[in-house]
């Protein structure tokens, strides 16, 4: 079985994240850089599939140099091998780029059987990149997973969004996305840490996936950020002093914001 | 104007830039094993004098159980990747960091380098995985730094060995599956592998200790313990048997110690960013400053040596006398930094919320074991003057 595992580097979302006063692009410069933390649920659950049948895990990204580092992250939990899109054209891909470049990814490793990603990324959270990576690809879309199967050429997810909770069934080849709740992920082992540098990563850019492509024609943002500002800094609440009539003016309170 | 405080002291002189790749990987993933599994609780576990075994098959699965040996279900990482975990893992708490230190350096490497090929197969891989633990008795009640004077004594019995004895502050005792138990013979002192159950083997756990309360502390009790020839550890005879294993969690010692300096001094820069006396912050007064200052400056440089030390290591040039140099030297700078850190946490200093005061109890123990701060001056005494002055 053949599993490839789309990952991004993404700032540490526990700590401060700043957009740079350029282009409204993440800035890298000051950011603690990690594995995003739904995507390593997508990689611990094609490591997982690995132990109940064989299979082979190629883990997939697209972002700068240092994207080398998440998907050393993900050989160091198991996965064996990786593919690194890198190229500096791409700064500020949009969603729709974003997919297209994974996808050729993905056709490079050739006759695959499962696709899996995080339903979103913890930066940029559009959450539509799995979609349109299926699309492009021609699978079944599985998204939003919180519990997987595969058996006897199919796979069976349990979905779960807000709206509520449905089982689907596809055959394979197909793409799920997995949302957060779907497993714990491992740690990497020392002995998983040192086997990583071994494993082959096949850096790749434009010209390796497009080699027909117009060059200006294919990088196409379809979307750009023009104006970002910080949020307003918390403005003072209002205390009230509970005389017997906190309650009154609590409810006074919410039904003039009509929250209630 | 105001800027943000460091979120780590050592960052000050990018010490992370002489680590490498790898190093930093081994460092960060011990680091994350210890926030979601340790931290949350770890003054708790302390308060109550609990050790969390269940966490030694955990520990196992990462590798950090004899992580720098080779072979038989060992990780087999640099020196420095095993020092840089027991930085980790005392910035945590010291008691996790002795518990890996003493299966890992003292259990596993006394198997590993002085046990037969049937022993390491028995118990290496075990120990390994964190499925069975493993303790060393060296230390008596009346022997601490000059073991040679040990009372406990095995003598033969036709094909068989007869111990009788008894050892004292030996970590992990009460809960060791296996223990490594050195003891005077005809022919100099010997080691002998004692599994728990032994008959005529016993063990009692120390309480009411003001140091190294997450961690189990024991005495080992041998009345008249029968062990057949194959207990012995065949190639090692003589003192250098468990000095050689000491050497190995000094090692160990030397980073641990460091962590719970750069523990306690984050505790305490956090602390001084945010309480504010006289409308500012504490950390803006020139007084707090220069304790923050002279504690980071110290702590770098026990950092730097740290590394030092283990690139020597690696390279299998390091000696003794230079181990001494790093215990002595980091042990003392990481209780003064601990104590020092306490002060700018005022009163909430003396609450188990913040780690300072625990990590300046724990190094209590840190300093006299292993050998005592005044043991490794007059080691480093002895190599400099070529005098011994500790007899």
């Amino acid at each position: 079985m053949n599993i490839v595992v789309l990952v991004k580097q993404v700032p540490d979302s526990g700590a401060e994240r700043t957009l740079s006063t350029d282009d409204h692009t993440l800035d890298r410069e000051d950011a603690d850089l990690v594995l995003d933390e739904i995507n390593e649920r997508a990689a611990e659950e094609a490591l997982r599939l690995k132990e109940s049948v064989d299979a082979e895990v190629t883990v997939v990204s697209m972002g700068p140099d240092s994207a080398l580092e998440a998907i050393r992250k993900v050989l160091a939990m198991g996965a064996d091998r990786g593919i690194h899109v890198c190229d500096d054209r791409l700064h500020g891909a949009d969603v729709l780029t974003t997919a297209k470049v994974l996808a050729a990814a993905v056709r490079r490793v050739g006759d695959i059987d499962l696709v899996l990603a995080g339903n979103a990324t913890t930066d940029g959270q559009a959450s539509a990149v799995p979609a349109v990576v299926a699309d492009l690809l021609g699978l079944p879309q599985v998204t939003h997973a919180r519990e997987l199967t595969v058996d006897a050429g199919r796979v069976r997810a349990e979905r779960q969004t807000e709206n509520g909770e449905a089982t689907l069934d596809a055959p394979l080849p197909a793409l799920v996305s997995v949302t957060e709740k779907i497993n714990d992920p491992r740690y990497p082992s020392f002995k998983g840490i040192m086997a990583a540098k071994k494993k082959p990563v096949d850096t790749v850019d434009l010209d390796d996936l497009f080699p027909d492509a117009d060059d200006a024609g294919f990088l196409v943002a379809r979307t750009r950020v023009v104006e970002a500002v910080p949020r307003p800094p918390r403005a003072a609440g209002i205390r009230i002093t509970d005389d017997g009539s906190a309650g009154r003016q609590l409810v006074e309170h919410l039904i003039a914001r009509k929250l209630v | 104007m105001s800027g943000k405080p460091l979120k780590d002291p050592l960052d000050l002189l990018d010490i992370a830039s002489v680590l490498t790749d790898e190093e930093r990987e081994i460092q960060a993933t011990v680091a994350r094993f210890l926030a979601d599994r340790v931290r949350p609780h770890i003054g708790e576990w302390f308060e109550n004098a609990h050790f969390a075994r269940e966490l030694a098959p955990e520990l196992g699965k990462l590798g950090v159980l004899g992580m720098h040996l080779e072979g038989y279900g060992c990780a087999g990482t640099n020196a420095v990747s095993y020092g840089l975990a027991c930085l980790e893992l005392e910035a945590a708490d010291s008691g996790f960091r002795s518990f890996v230190s003493v299966q890992g350096s003292l259990s596993m490497f006394s198997i590993w380098k002085w046990g037969s090929e049937e022993q390491k197969q028995e118990w290496l891989p075990r120990l390994a995985a964190g499925e069975a633990i493993g303790c060393f008795g060296l230390t008596e009640p009346d022997f601490g730094s000059n073991p040679s004077g040990m009372r406990t004594r095995a003598v033969r019995d036709g094909d068989d060995w007869i111990l009788n004895g008894s050892k004292m502050w030996i970590t992990n005792g009460g809960i060791a599956d296996v223990a490594t138990v050195w003891a005077q013979t005809e022919d100099g002192v010997r080691g002998f592998l004692v599994p728990r159950g032994t008959p005529g083997f016993t063990t009692q756990d120390i309480k009411q200790k003001m140091s190294l309360r997450a961690s189990i502390t024991s005495e080992l009790y041998f009345d008249n313990v029968r062990l057949p020839d194959s207990a012995r550890l065949p190639h090692a005879q003589g003192l250098r048997g468990p000095l050689s294993c000491l050497n190995e969690a000094r090692f160990g010692i030397l980073f641990g110690a460091v962590g719970a300096g750069r523990d306690s001094l984050q505790a305490a820069i956090e602390y001084a960013d945010s309480r504010v006396q006289f409308d500012k912050p504490i950390s803006a007064f020139q007084l707090t400053q220069k304790k923050l200052a002279d504690m980071t400056v110290s702590l770098g440089g026990a950092a730097l040596l740290a590394v030092h030390l283990g690139r020597l290591k690696d390279q299998h040039r390091i000696r003794p006398e230079q181990i001494s140099v790093g215990k002595l030297n980091n042990v003392r700078e990481a209780i003064a930094i601990a104590r020092e850190c306490r002060t700018i946490l005022g009163a909430n200093g003396v609450s188990l919320e913040y780690s300072p005061l625990r990590h300046a109890n724990n190094l209590e123990s840190v300093l006299t074991y292993e050998g005592t701060g005044e043991m490794h001056t007059l080691v480093v005494g002895q190599a400099i003057t070529g005098q011994a002055a500790f007899r």
